[in-house]
C-alpha cells in the first residue's frame, strides 16, 4: 500500500538546477585553486631540475666538492657557494637562537609591564617588516665600516686560526652573518613567543606553587613544555637564512676563490643566482640551476624537519 | 618519646624564613638571568632604530616633490628621481596581488569548507608550508625558466608581467594559510544559521563565512602585499630594471628594491643617495602598511 501523497507545504525546498550548478562549480573551482598550491610547488621543482640537466650530466657530483667556477674554459664546481650557505646560516642561527629566545622570555614572562612588553614585540616585528634590500645597503654603508675595526681586532687576536687568517677588507661573510642575524632575530623571537604563551598558565602557577623562581619555573617547566615549537622555528629559521638573498650578496663580497676564514671575501648559493644569472648563458645557467637545485634539496630538508619536529616533539599536556 | 627531645640545633628554623633572601643561590641565579634577558631584548631591538635612523636621515633628507617625480639620472650624473620605480613597484605588487588573492582565498576557501580530512587536504597544507620556505630567489629562477626564457608573451623576454607572476608565487602561501586560519575561527552555528533558512553552500560561503572571517583575511593580505613590495631576489632576472618610465606590462620595469640593489653598489655617490632615497619611501610605505595591518586587527577586535 502506498502512504498518503505529501502536503505541499512541508517539502524540503527544492533547490533551482541554477544553485545547484553554482554550487557545484563553485566547489570545483575552489578545489582547483587550492589544487594550484601543488601544481605550481610541482612545476618549480621540474622546472629547475629540468634545467639543471645538462648540468648534472656534464658535472656530475664533482659538482658539489669542487670550487672552480670558470665560465671561459666551462668548469663549475659549488663548493664555495655551499661552504658560504651553510656557514652563513648555521653561525647566524648559533648566534640569533640565543638573543631570540632570551628576548621572547623577556616579553612572555611578567618582566615587565604589559605595555613595555607589547611596544619590543612591536618593534621586533616592524624589524622583520623592513626588506632585506634595504638592511643590505645599510650593511654595506653603516654597519661593515662600524664593526671593522672588531673584526680586525679577531684578526691580530685570532689570526692564528684558519676561520680569522685573512685581514679584512669590507665585505666579507663575517658581516654577511651578522646581517642575517639581524633577519633571522625577529622570526625566532615571534615563533618563540608563540611558542611560550601556548603553555598554559596552570603549568606556571604549579611551579610557582611549589616555590620555584621565575627562572626555574622557565628552564625546568615552561621551556621544556615549549621546546618543540621553538625547535621547529628555529629549523625554520635556518631555512630563511638559507635562502636569504640580497643582504647577504650585497655583503658577502661574491669571491668565486675558495677560502675557509669567516674575514674573507666569501659566496652563498642564493647571491651567485642573484648576481649571475642575467648575464648567464649556455652551460652557465645549467651550472646555476644545478647550484638552486642544491639549494632547494637544503631548505626542503630543513621545513620538513621543521615541520616533523612540531608535530613529533610536541608535549601532551 | 622521640619527639619529645627537640632538635638540639637550631639549623632548620634560622634557615626556615619567609622573608626574601637575594643572597640565596637560585635568587642571585634569577637576577643574572633577568639581566641577561634584558640585554638580549635590548639587543634585539637596537637594528631596527640604528637602521630606521640611517634610512630617515639618509633618505628622509633627499625627499622632494622632485624625487618622486623624476626619472633617475644616467650613472655618474647628479639629481633625478626615482618616479618610475615607484609606480613600477606599484604596477608589480598589483600584478601579484591580482593573481595570488583570488588564488589563495579560493584555497583557502576550499581547504577549511570543502576538504575533508584525507590526503588531499593534508597533501595541500604540506605543500603550502613547503612553498612558503622556497627561497624567494628560487621563484625567480623559476619564473626565469618558465616565461622570460620561452619568451611566452608576445615574444617578450624581461617583462613587469613575469615579475608579478613570481610575487604572486611568493604571496600564495601568505594568503592560503591566513584565509584558511580566518575560515577556521568562524563559529560553525552561524554555517548551520544560514543552511538553516535554506542558504546555498556558495552562497552561505560568500554572504556570511567569508565576510565574518573578513579581518583576519584582511590583516593577511595587507602584510602579504606588504612582504611582496619588499622583495627584489625574484625580480633581479624576472622584471629586470629600466631606467625609463614604464612601458606597458610586457616590458621590463624598475622598482624600487632592485633600483636600490642596483644603486647601492654602483661607485657613484648619486646613484648611492638615490639608494637611500628609495630606501626611506619603501621603509614608509612598508611599515605603514604594517600599522594597518595591525590597526584593521585591532579597530575589529573592541
Amino acid at each position: 500500500m502506498r502512504s498518503a501523497p505529501p502536503i505541499d507545504a512541508f517539502t524540503l525546498r527544492r533547490r533551482p538546477p541554477q544553485e545547484k550548478l553554482v554550487d557545484i562549480g563553485f566547489r570545483q573551482l575552489t578545489l582547483v585553486l587550492a589544487a594550484s598550491v601543488g601544481i605550481v610547488l610541482l612545476a618549480i621543482f621540474l622546472t629547475v631540475f629540468s634545467g639543471a640537466r645538462e648540468a648534472m650530466a656534464t658535472f656530475g657530483f664533482k659538482f658539489l666538492t669542487t670550487s672552480a667556477w670558470d665560465p671561459v674554459n666551462e668548469e663549475y664546481g659549488a663548493l664555495i657557494a655551499i661552504y658560504g650557505t651553510l656557514v652563513t646560516a648555521i653561525l647566524s642561527l648559533l648566534l640569533a637562537v640565543p638573543i631570540g629566545l632570551g628576548t621572547a622570555i623577556f616579553i612572555t614572562e611578567d618582566l615587565l609591564p604589559r605595555r613595555l612588553r607589547d611596544l619590543i614585540g612591536l618593534l621586533v616585528e616592524l624589524l622583520a617588516a623592513i626588506p632585506s634590500v634595504v638592511l643590505g645597503l645599510w650593511a654595506i654603508f653603516v654597519m661593515e665600516p662600524a664593526i671593522r675595526p672588531f673584526l680586525s681586532l679577531l684578526h691580530t687576536t685570532l689570526g692564528w686560526t684558519p676561520f680569522f687568517a685573512t685581514e679584512p677588507q669590507g665585505p666579507g661573510t663575517a658581516p654577511a652573518i651578522l646581517i642575517l642575524v639581524v633577519m633571522v632575530l625577529p622570526i625566532i623571537t615571534a615563533i618563540s613567543r608563540d611558542a611560550l604563551n601556548q603553555v598554559p598558565i596552570e603549568l606556571r602557577q604549579g611551579a610557582y606553587g611549589v616555590g620555584t623562581t621565575r627562572w626555574g619555573a622557565i628552564f625546568n617547566v615552561i621551556l621544556p613544555a615549549a621546546v618543540s615549537s621553538i625547535m621547529g622555528g628555529v629549523m625554520l629559521s635556518l631555512g630563511r637564512a638559507m635562502g636569504e638573498t640580497m643582504a647577504v650578496t650585497m655583503i658577502i663580497g661574491n669571491s668565486l676563490n675558495f677560502s675557509v676564514s669567516l674575514l674573507a671575501p666569501g659566496n652563498t648559493i642564493s647571491s651567485m643566482l642573484a648576481n649571475q644569472f642575467g648575464e648567464a648563458d649556455g652551460i652557465q645557467v645549467s651550472a646555476l640551476m644545478y647550484a638552486a637545485v642544491v639549494l632547494m634539496i637544503l631548505t626542503f630538508v630543513v621545513n620538513v624537519m621543521a615541520q616533523w619536529i612540531v608535530r613529533r616533539l610536541s608535549l601532551r599536556y | 618519646m622521640s619527639f619529645s627531645t627537640p632538635p638540639t640545633t637550631n639549623q632548620f628554623t634560622e634557615r626556615l624564613t619567609l622573608h626574601y633572601d637575594p643572597a640565596l643561590k637560585r635568587n642571585r641565579f634569577n637576577q643574572v638571568a633577568n639581566a641577561i634577558a634584558a640585554f638580549f631584548a635590548a639587543l634585539a631591538v637596537v637594528p631596527l632604530f640604528l637602521v630606521l635612523i640611517y634610512v630617515l636621515i639618509q633618505g628622509g633628507r633627499l625627499l622632494s616633490l622632485r624625487l618622486l617625480t623624476e626619472l633617475p639620472p644616467a650613472p655618474g650624473l647628479e639629481g633625478g628621481g626615482i618616479g618610475n620605480a615607484i609606480l613600477g613597484t606599484i604596477v608589480v605588487t598589483l600584478i601579484a596581488s591580482l593573481i595570488a588573492i583570488p588564488v589563495g582565498v579560493g584555497g583557502g576557501v576550499y581547504l577549511s569548507e570543502y576538504a575533508q580530512d584525507g590526503w588531499f587536504s593534508k597533501f595541500v597544507r604540506f605543500g603550502n608550508d613547503v612553498l612558503a620556505g622556497v627561497p624567494s630567489i628560487i621563484c625567480g629562477v623559476f619564473i626565469y625558466s618558465l616565461i622570460v626564457t620561452t619568451r611566452i608573451f608576445f615574444d617578450q623576454s624581461f617583462s613587469a608581467m613575469a615579475g608579478g607572476i613570481a610575487l604572486s608565487v611568493l604571496m600564495l602561501p601568505t594568503v592560503i594559510k591566513t584565509t584558511y586560519e580566518g575560515l577556521l575561527l568562524v563559529p560553525q552555528e552561524m554555517r548551520m544559521g544560514a543552511y538553516g533558512v535554506g542558504a546555498s553552500r556558495f552562497v552561505t560561503i560568500t554572504q556570511i563565512t567569508l565576510p565574518a572571517a573578513f579581518t583576519p583575511i584582511a590583516t593577511g593580505v595587507v602584510l602579504g602585499i606588504a612582504r611582496a613590495a619588499g622583495e627584489t631576489a625574484p625580480l633581479i632576472f624576472t622584471a629586470l630594471f629600466s631606467p625609463f618610465w614604464p612601458e606597458g606590462l610586457f616590458n621590463p620595469i624598475a622598482t624600487m628594491s632592485v633600483l636600490i640593489f642596483n644603486f647601492a653598489i654602483m661607485p657613484y655617490e648619486a646613484q648611492n643617495e638615490l639608494a637611500w632615497a628609495a630606501s626611506f619611501v619603501l621603509v614608509i610605505m612598508i611599515l605603514g602598511a604594517n600599522l594597518l595591518a595591525r590597526w584593521i586587527s585591532n579597530a575589529s577586535r573592541s
